[in-house]
């Protein structure tokens, strides 16, 4: 690994994304191995989240691993003021690695340059969250048999889904070519597009995907946040054509997946759960090989 | 060049930093420390400059700078010259250029960067020199030129 702590997806390499997702095939193969022999995992949640955690500590359960830690700040000692730095500090010294979520970006990056244990990323508020991409790559993998040279659309707020973001700049290692279709106010941002242009990957940027459908090999959903739009009139307007309904996705390819990181509110319409298209459930199986890929790696254990 | 200096006040030895934008001086001031300096320092500002429009010029006495201190201006004032001085003469010139990183100084303009909520040293990587674009270390996001904020 190119890097001990995983903050940023940019912190790890191709090869790294490649490594850990053949150790996760090997952990969907035999999940429970007892390589962390007891060895304790702390992880931090200053901000509640039930789906991350879980699979964090399903993850450390399954490789043999004790967990403490806290979900929500209010229980711990940050609620009689403590700084992150006396807590990180503090928890070092309790623990071989430390899994953290905090709502105020940067913070991952900032606790992993003053502890000598790593640090994994849970999610630092609206900057990165790499494991889900890491998660999404072993799905995409998975169900296409392969990463390279696939149509991948994203759908629904490209402007401040950290999760497609992220995607992008992984996905871009693999020649992938994209699809953005949001409603203009949520439209992907400018650098990520310039990024795309300097690489020479190919990008179709629309408000509606009906036309291209059958080109797709992944669509990846994200929630449109009414509080995201300026205008209430206009997400009123727009907020229905970024439903995921059966009959948009008939025309789709068979081996076509439908990703969504969760949690969905209703941007993907229930019918759609039955359809074999879909598989955001599964994806959420494939977090916990992936989580205990990572630990054990990054802790040097395979 | 020369001549204008000398009216201002003649300095021994030391440095003169010109062509400062009016508007950036006590920045400039506030930048390099200068309040903790001992030598004799002054500074003139909304002198006429054709360039500038108005421009502020600081004089240190016994002061030199290492290039990476001096740099750390070219934020808030890109023009900068300097002229280094020994025995009242000019003996050397120096632009200032924009660093590849940027350590301390600069505010993060993302309010929800930890930067912002607990002590510590804001550190940014320059990714447009000319435009001055500066990625924030920790939270990633962008601090432009127009919403940038000397700590």
């Amino acid at each position: 690994m190119k890097s001990k702590s995983l903050v940023s997806i940019t912190d790890f390499t191709k090869d790294d994304y490649l490594r850990i997702l053949e150790k996760a095939a090997e952990f969907e193969k035999k999940s429970y191995q007892n390589l962390l022999d007891s060895k304790v995992i702390a992880t931090l949640f200053f901000e509640p989240s039930t789906r991350t955690r879980l699979s964090f500590e399903s993850a450390i359960n399954r490789l043999g691993g004790r967990v403490i830690g806290f979900n929500d700040s209010s229980t711990s000692s940050v609620s009689k003021g403590e700084t992150l730095y006396d807590t990180i500090r503090v928890v070092s010294n309790y623990s071989e690695l430390i899994v953290m979520r905090h709502p105020l970006e940067g913070s991952a990056r900032f606790a992993s340059e003053i502890t000598n244990i790593p640090i994994i990323n849970a999610g630092d508020g609206a900057n990165q969250h790499p494991t889900q991409t890491l998660l999404d790559l072993y799905s995409i993998q998975k169900t296409q048999g392969k990463l390279d040279n696939l149509n991948i659309f994203m759908v629904g707020d490209l402007k401040y889904g950290r999760t497609v973001h992220s995607l992008l700049m992984a996905l871009s290692e693999f020649n992938a070519t994209f699809y953005f279709i949001s409603p203009d106010e949520l439209r992907m941002p400018e650098e990520y597009k310039l990024y795309l242009d300097k690489i020479g990957l190919k990008y179709h940027e629309s408000k509606e995907f009906k036309p291209n459908i059958i080109e797709a090999d992944i669509i990846y959903m994200t929630r449109v946040q009414k509080e995201r739009f300026s205008d209430p009139i206009e997400y009123e307007r727009t907020k229905n054509a970024y439903v995921l309904k059966n009959e948009m996705i008939e025309d789709s390819k068979p081996g076509m997946k439908v990703l969504h990181p969760l949690p969905r509110v209703n941007e993907i319409h229930p019918d759609v759960d039955a359809n074999a298209k879909a598989y955001y459930f599964q994806q959420t199986e494939n977090g916990v090989y992936v989580r205990q890929a990572i630990i054990s790696l990054i802790l040097g254990l395979v | 060049m020369k001549d204008k200096i000398l009216e201002v006040s003649a300095i021994k030895d030391g440095t003169v930093i010109d062509h400062i934008p009016a508007d950036s001086l006590f920045k400039v001031i506030s930048i390099l420390r200068l309040e903790d300096k001992d030598g004799m320092i002054t500074f003139g500002t909304n002198l006429e400059s054709k360039k500038l429009n108005k421009k502020a010029i600081i004089k240190l006495s016994g002061v030199f700078f290492k290039d990476n201190d001096i740099n750390r201006i070219s934020l808030v004032a890109p023009e900068a010259k300097l002229n280094i001085i020994r025995d009242y003469d000019v003996v050397e010139k120096k632009i200032v250029e924009v660093p590849d990183e940027i350590v301390g100084i600069v505010k993060c303009m993302n309010p929800m960067c930890i930067t912002n909520h607990e002590k510590i040293v804001t550190k940014f990587q320059v990714i447009d020199k000319k435009k001055i674009h500066l990625r924030c270390h920790y939270c990633e996001k962008i601090t432009d030129k127009e919403h940038m904020e000397i700590r």
